[in-house]
């Protein structure tokens, strides 16, 4: 009977109109229903405007230029009628989101007294059709440790890693096995890279990159003994953080290592990646998030979030929201336009995650929560709950993208619950294809490395790029500044490599004291500036100890001839 | 309780055969893309690099006169054609396509000064310092046969002989008048050997002159004594005169705007006025370094092209003040004349070295049929480094054209020199009364006086 009205629900995806949720009742109640679904017929239009602003608010993608300060008629025009364009091209892309567009997104609604955290995976799995129970499962490896798990980024492949050494690559359309090898030493995290052809494993020593077939192609000596990894798709970034605390940024189409820093804050395994702009965040024992760019060795932000260690961190897709979770047993939810809490709930974690579509998955012991906003308006209550068998230790929760599963990686191995709701039901082919060929997935490469961004365009705020810069007072470059371009001349001068003398004029000792003759030539027009600073500073502390004196004592101020 | 899980059937989602073409399914919810701008951006990079990397604008160069050429003609009936004389009285017509002549018309005694052709495309008109206007019969039939003998030469249909040598000639848009440039402007029908009509308003050689494409009966001249005339053949008077401080070369009518005319100017600039508010120019475009000797608009009256006496041509945007694009080539020598072909994607110059050139009007256009995915994508580059082209990377990229050294130095030295000018000027206001020295904006700094 599901399967019938699943099937029924796809053809009138389109209509709008009538009403959803009133023809996809249960057969018994559809008669009863008839006359209701007139009178909501018009409440539903007076909403369907509004939703239409909505969804135009969000195609149009911030406020339009104001144009009343523009004196320039011709730029006026121009921007008017670029504006217009926008509006256009908004008002069609919200009328394509509303009827053209194939699938419509899961949901979960109890009926009656129900409660929607009470309901259990069991009867879940009787109301829906084979398919989507098929994709709830535990599967058992007591023997192989502890398993994270991490999926491609169109929702088709996991790679899972079992901490004493288990490698395994699973198509999730076919549940097929596809890869599976034995390292035989710690791994302690596992990523996938921009498909499923690569992927990184953090073993004992170093990390190392491995194939679809399990032939190791890199070992990455350079980052050491890595805690956790994490890709940053646009940017062909492997971000890692070790055991002691060094954060390593490194290029993988080119190898090249980007960025190395010593966070200064000690050992850490709390490490995510802001989809929203590309900032990695670091959650520190004592309690602060720092987030991380990979062209600054002093972290971007620094927030004291919990009075203990941060046991985990999750980051909403689109960006502005934060979840972080302490040992006191709270989750905060941060707003990271304005760096506040917007709300503490009182759960365990020791592992969060959101959804594509907003709700957060909470993991302690073998308990697992879901929290959702019902009404968009960031106020997260408890949607869904699941308890695996008693000895089973969560040690990741992760949603699936494109559909409706989270997948849990814990000490027995790894398991999938179906959570209604939770993913995006319209997968964009250009963006991420579940269904994609081997064909699709060679132009999906090239075209995604033409679009490679440079490790600059990492931002806190991603809109900037191309924005005007106010033009500021011209700056006195700061001591730093002015150390580091004194460090950066002096390097140089090292550098220089001089012309090999003959005939017995090449003695070692006179190569040095030409070397050293560099040195302080790149050395001296600093060396001149900061002893004209030091003068004029003291020039200006001179006539200070005047001012300080009462008037009748300013006489025997010793003055020095200036 | 009610549920429902997202549930894909792969039959929906992918392809029945292998012969049908792959589903693409859209979605274009920002949420599902991150760091749009900086992706545009790098787009926008890239596409400006692209751009240079296949800017060939140079196609080919038409070799055959044997002095310089000093006019050319375009025929608005046949894309492919180009009529040019030179200065040892040499009338060619050139295929464009093999960059060949397919037919001479010898005749002229001396320099030929002056080319057009009657916008049915059957008669040219020719004018040279020999003191004759001959005209030629070219209509299609003639043309159609390119399999003659190259040096195939034609009789001239009439010959008429005048008084002084002849400067200039232009026929009219929408009818069967044209007009002669000489010590004077002579309105002349096919039939008549005597110009119908005489005007002569100042004293000096009339230089230039040109039919307005939108009233037939208007046309601007320019004279040696530094003014731009309009005329009126309907009544018997000169309507208009604008005199500047130095002389004008050429003038070109936008065909899209037909109130509007550009003048070539030789100071280097060229000035753009309103026929019926000459006080002021709209617009001034400076970038040549030399005298500007011809001026032609393309026919989507967007672009024009000119041609400078410092061996460069130059394309500028209608209401842009300085150029889009310089073309520049060892081989060539001042350019005397240039024309935009009828289908706007083409310039030809013709200049002193004797040689007719062919270019591209955009210079990384890909020639030939474009399929229509190709086009797509390039006018969504186009469109994204439009976008971006102010930030400095690709600013940088997008404005770097490479001058020949003489032009670099040139240009130098009148920024200098315009510099110090403004500055002078910056200080002389600052230590004086204010309001009482007035800075005249440029577009009407260079006019004199406007006559009635």
């Amino acid at each position: 009977m599901a399967a019938f009205w699943n099937s029924f629900d796809s053809e009138i995806s389109g209509c709008d109109c009538l009403g959803d949720s009133h023809l996809r009742q249960a057969p018994g109640d559809s008669i009863a229903s008839v006359p209701y679904i007139s009178v909501t017929m018009a409440a539903k239009k007076e909403n369907s405007d509004d939703e239409v602003d909505e969804k135009v608010k969000k195609y149009l993608r911030g406020e339009a230029a104001n144009l009343e300060g523009v004196k320039d008629k011709k730029l006026k025009g121009q921007l008017a009628v670029r504006e217009d364009l926008y509006g256009k091209s908004a008002k069609t892309a919200a009328k394509i989101e509303k009827w053209l567009l194939p699938s419509e997104g899961g949901y979960l609604e109890a009926e009656g007294i129900e409660k929607t955290w009470r309901i259990k995976q069991e009867s879940i799995a009787r109301e829906v059709d084979i398919l989507s129970s098929r994709n709830q499962y535990d599967i058992v490896l007591p023997e192989l440790g502890p398993y994270t798990l991490d999926f491609t980024s169109n929702g088709r492949y996991m790679a899972a890693a079992g901490r004493k050494g288990h490698l395994a690559i699973v198509d999730m359309k076919t549940l097929n096995l596809i890869k599976e090898i034995q390292v035989r030493e710690t791994v302690r995290d596992v990523a996938y890279l921009h498909n499923e052809l690569f992927f990184a494993a953090a073993q004992k020593k170093y990390p190392y990159i491995y194939n679809r077939e399990g032939t190791e192609l890199h070992c990455l000596k350079e980052h050491g003994p890595v805690l956790r990894l994490q890709f940053l798709k646009n940017h062909f970034l492997l971000a890692s953080i070790n055991k002691f605390g060094q954060l390593r940024y490194q290029d993988v189409t080119m190898g090249e290592m980007i960025g190395n820093f010593r966070t200064g804050l000690g050992r850490t395994d709390v490490m995510q990646v802001n989809p929203f702009n590309g900032v990695v965040a670091l959650g520190h024992s004592s309690g602060t998030v720092t987030m991380w760019k990979p062209t600054s060795s002093v972290p971007l932000v620094k927030m004291l979030c919990h009075p203990g260690p941060v046991s985990s961190l999750a980051f909403h897709p689109n960006g502005h929201l934060m979840a972080t979770s302490g040992r006191e047993n709270k989750i905060k939810i941060w707003d990271l336009r304005k760096f506040e809490v917007i709300q503490t709930l009182p759960c365990h974690a020791k592992t969060l995650n959101f959804s594509q579509k907003g709700l957060l998955a909470a993991g302690t012991g073998s308990f697992i929560q879901i929290l959702a906003d019902f009404s968009g308006s960031q106020n997260y209550s408890s949607y869904m709950t699941h308890s695996m068998a008693k000895g089973y230790q969560v040690g990741k929760v992760l949603f699936r993208p494109y559909e409706d599963i989270l997948g849990i990686g814990h000490s027995m191995g790894w398991s999938s619950i179906l959570i209604p709701g939770s993913g995006e039901p319209n997968f964009d082919s250009w963006v991420a294809n579940p269904f994609e060929t081997s064909k699709q997935r060679r132009e999906k490469e090239v075209h995604s490395l033409l679009d490679k961004l440079p490790p600059e365009t990492i931002m806190l705020d991603p809109t900037k790029v191309g924005t005007v810069r106010v033009p500021q007072k011209k700056e006195k470059p700061t001591k730093k500044d002015v150390e580091a371009e004194m460090e950066a001349a002096i390097e140089t001068a090292k550098d220089t490599e001089f012309k090999k003398k003959t005939k017995g004029r090449n003695k070692p000792s006179k190569r040095a004291k030409k070397r050293r003759e560099m040195i302080d030539k790149a050395k001296r027009p600093f060396l001149e500036q900061q002893t004209q600073e030091h003068e004029t500073s003291r020039k200006k502390q001179k006539t200070n100890p005047e001012t300080e004196m009462p008037k009748s004592l300013q006489r025997f101020v010793r003055q020095k001839a200036t | 309780m009610k549920v429902k899980v997202i549930s894909r059937s792969t039959d929906e989602f992918t392809r029945e055969r292998s012969q049908d073409l792959q589903r693409v399914f859209r979605n274009f919810d920002p949420s599902l893309r991150s760091q749009e701008k900086a992706v545009e951006y790098v787009r926008a990079l890239n596409a400006a690099k692209l751009d240079k990397i296949f800017a060939r604008p140079f196609i080919g160069a038409m070799d055959g006169h044997r002095d310089s050429i000093k006019c050319m003609a375009k025929n608005p009936n046949y894309l492919k054609a180009i009529f040019s004389g030179s200065d040892d009285g040499d009338i060619r017509l050139w295929d464009m396509a093999s960059r060949r002549t397919v037919c001479q018309f010898p005749g002229h005694q001396g320099a030929v000064q002056g080319l057009t052709v009657s916008t049915d495309g059957s008669i040219l008109v020719s004018c040279g310092s020999d003191c004759t206007v001959r005209l030629w019969n070219v209509s299609d039939a003639n043309l159609a046969d390119s399999d003659n003998l190259s040096d195939n030469s034609a009789k001239p249909q009439a010959v008429y002989v005048w008084k002084n040598a002849f400067r200039a000639v232009d026929h009219q848009w929408d009818g069967d008048l044209f007009a002669t440039a000489g010590a004077q402007v002579d309105i002349w029908n096919h039939n008549r050997s005597q110009p119908v009509n005489t005007f002569d308003w100042g004293s000096d050689t009339t230089i230039s002159i040109r039919f307005n494409p939108g009233e037939p009966n208007i046309l601007a001249t320019s004279a040696n004594d530094r003014s731009i005339t309009l005329y009126d053949l309907r009544m018997s008077s000169p309507a208009r005169k604008v005199i500047m401080r130095t002389k004008t070369n050429s003038i070109a009518w936008n065909p899209m705007e037909p109130m509007n005319f550009t003048a070539a100017n030789e100071d280097c600039n060229c000035y753009s006025y309103d026929a019926r508010k000459l006080e002021e120019a709209k617009c001034v475009h400076k970038d040549h370094v030399s005298a500007v000797m011809d001026i032609d608009f393309s026919p989507t009256g967007r672009e024009f092209v000119t041609g400078s006496y410092d061996r460069t041509v130059r394309i500028f945007q209608y209401n842009g003040g300085h150029s889009r694009e310089i073309y520049h080539t060892k081989r060539m020598q001042r350019v005397f004349c240039v024309k935009y072909s009828c289908d706007a994607s083409y310039v030809i110059s013709g200049s002193d070295d004797t040689n007719l050139r062919l270019w591209k009007a955009k210079a990384s256009e890909q020639l030939g049929v474009v399929l229509p995915r190709e086009r797509k994508k390039h006018e969504y580059l186009e469109a994204v480094k439009n976008r971006y082209k102010h930030l400095p990377e690709v600013k940088r990229i997008v404005r770097h054209r490479h001058l020949p050294k003489p032009v670099y130095k040139a240009a130098n030295l009148r920024r200098t020199m315009i510099e110090a000018e403004r500055r002078k000027e910056q200080r002389r206001k600052a230590h004086s009364a204010p309001g009482s020295i007035v800075t005249e904006p440029v577009r009407k700094r260079r006019i004199i006086k406007e006559v009635e």
